[in-house]
């Protein structure tokens, strides 16, 4: 009688707590975004409107392919490098915090989240008079006979540093590190200590110890980080737009350029699919089979 | 590990920490120049005067209000319904979790721009006006998959006998929900909140597509490129850090070494 009356309130309920967040998910996420598909394949009916008519018109693709793909690759481009750089600095300093930082390791990963909790665009504010014309980087620059080389190596362009790809990189790379530590200690935090000793009992030296067991453990680390810091900087707006050119905009520059000035709904609904498309290839790469559940996300 | 490895891993640390805190340390050294003209990015002085007057720049302080109350509703909603999600995807078999799941952790895979892009066409699509109400859905939607996700992950942190007891020692279960696992979820909620809460605070392109007339304080900021840069943002920016110090202190305080 009792198991009776339970039964349907102990089917419903789960569905019920459920709704809404599903409401939010599918209407404002799943819907707009499958919306992209038609969208992307329309035309627009005047010149100058907004509306568009389903036309099955697939030279969308082709044509932001051939004018927009040097952006495409120089997004990624500079999303690879930003990463690359960011993973050299990092490493060393996971490995610090996870085996030197003892119980001072959460106030030493809160100090390098700190920084992000402040806008990114105050950041940005903040790079620009570093590295303005009259800033303090490029007078040191000077002063240490170092324009020469720097030149050399594309850093300085034109006798500046602001406006230049090595800014934007600049940019990105701060902005991912945080991104990339985080996942890295918390591999590291799960290797066992006993481990490391054990290899030492076995003669191993410190740099096989680090070959053999300590890299090879944190690469689910490596890998989380990888697609953690990847996603934003390959779709980011304001490190091109304000520490940037004309030169340096990225792929998200150009498709709020398409949606918001030129108006050109179609082709910005394409372009933002073939992002899509490219990151979850990248996201499907990286993970070869894992779940996302697996990785070590903070 | 030798002493060389030692020295270049303190050596590679200090860079690190030195390239997230630069233009942190320009933002607060910055908010006591007496700027010439309307640009604060070249040193001209030492004043105290900004800090005198943190909310001169009126046009600023209206946006820094703004995204308060933009952050703390979305933020709310967020975890509102995620929290709720959570709970049921905790305790309950569901058909089609994996899906669910699934459907959570996709926004999370897109750029910022891609979700932007879906959203105005949505919006303009339904001719619905954007203002704070377009706004305030596409926050908390983002925020939404965040706060299910780390909710749903403390909810499986929990022993779930504890509410089994309280429900054999006669509690109904909306009671020993509300007397045993919403007390233990307390910490977890507040920081889902204020997770969203900086999520929010911090949106710069979602909100430069679905914010029409209304300005946050990051659209703010991003007009103030090419109108001025006031001393008043690195004031106001300054004292938003050291509020956000204060209650990262209190997350990170020493424990014992989590890995010995």
């Amino acid at each position: 009688m009792r198991r009776a009356r339970r039964q349907p309130w102990r089917r419903w309920w789960p569905w019920a707590l459920l709704a809404p967040g599903l409401l939010w998910l599918i209407g404002l996420y799943g819907l707009p975004l499958l919306a992209l598909v038609p969208l992307s394949l329309s035309e627009p009916v005047s010149r100058f409107g907004l509306e568009t008519v389903f036309t099955f018109h697939w030279s969308n693709y082709r044509e932001v392919l051939q004018s927009h793909g040097p952006i495409l690759l120089r997004s990624f481009g500079y999303a690879l490098l930003a990463t690359g750089i960011g993973l050299v600095l990092a490493y060393p300093l996971a490995l610090a915090i996870r085996f030197r930082g003892g119980r001072w390791q959460p106030l030493l990963i809160g100090l390098v989240v700190l920084p992000s909790l402040s806008s990114y665009l105050v950041r940005a504010i903040s790079w620009t008079s570093l590295l303005g014309d009259s800033g303090p980087v490029l007078a040191l620059v000077h002063r240490l006979g170092l324009s020469g080389l720097l030149t050399t190596l594309g850093v300085l362009q034109d006798g500046r540093l602001l406006n230049t790809p090595a800014s934007v990189i600049l940019g990105l790379t701060t902005n991912l590190l945080p991104f990339l530590l985080l996942p890295l200690v918390v591999a590291l935090q799960r290797i066992d200590k006993r481990l490391l000793e054990a290899a030492a009992d076995l003669h191993a030296g410190p740099l096989r110890c680090f070959t053999q067991v300590v890299w090879p453990l944190s690469r689910p680390g490596l890998v989380a980080g990888l697609l953690l810091s990847l996603i934003p900087a390959a779709g980011d707006v304001v490190n091109p737009q304000f520490l940037g050119g004309p030169n340096q905009r990225m792929i998200a520059n150009t498709i709020e350029n398409l949606l918001l000035v030129q108006l050109q709904a179609p082709r910005a609904a394409a372009l933002t699919l073939v992002l899509m498309a490219l990151i979850s290839l990248a996201v499907v790469l990286q993970l070869r089979g894992r779940g996302l559940e697996e990785l070590p996300l903070p | 590990m030798s002493r060389l490895g030692s020295l270049m891993l303190a050596l590679g640390s200090a860079l690190v920490y030195g390239l997230l805190y630069a233009p942190i340390a320009v933002m607060v050294l910055f908010s006591f120049n007496a700027p010439r003209g309307r640009f604060n990015l070249l040193w001209q002085g030492f004043t105290l005067e900004n800090w005198r007057h943190p909310l001169r720049d009126a046009a600023l302080t209206q946006a820094f209000l703004t995204s308060l109350a933009l952050a703390l509703a979305a933020a709310l909603l967020a975890v509102l319904l995620g929290g709720l999600m959570a709970l049921a995807l905790a305790r309950a078999r569901v058909r089609g979790r994996r899906g669910i799941e699934l459907l959570l952790a996709l926004p999370l895979t897109n750029p910022e721009i891609v979700l932007a892009a879906a959203l105005l066409n949505l919006f303009v699509g339904l001719n619905l006006p954007r203002g704070p109400l377009t706004l305030l859905l596409s926050h908390s939607l983002f925020c939404l998959s965040y706060a299910a996700l780390t909710l749903k992950a403390r909810l499986a942190g929990f022993d779930p006998t504890l509410e089994l007891a309280a429900q054999d020692l006669g509690a109904p279960p909306l009671e020993a929900f509300r007397r045993v696992t919403l007390p233990l979820l307390a910490p977890g909620l507040f920081a889902a909140v204020l997770l969203c809460f900086s999520l929010s605070f911090d949106d710069y392109v979602i909100s430069s597509f679905t914010a029409g007339e209304t300005v946050t304080l990051p659209l703010y900021l991003a007009g103030a490129f090419q109108r001025e840069i006031s001393p008043q943002i690195q004031v106001l920016s300054t004292l938003v850090l050291l509020v956000s110090a204060a209650l990262l202190l209190l997350a990170c305080r020493p424990q014992e070494d989590p890995s010995r």
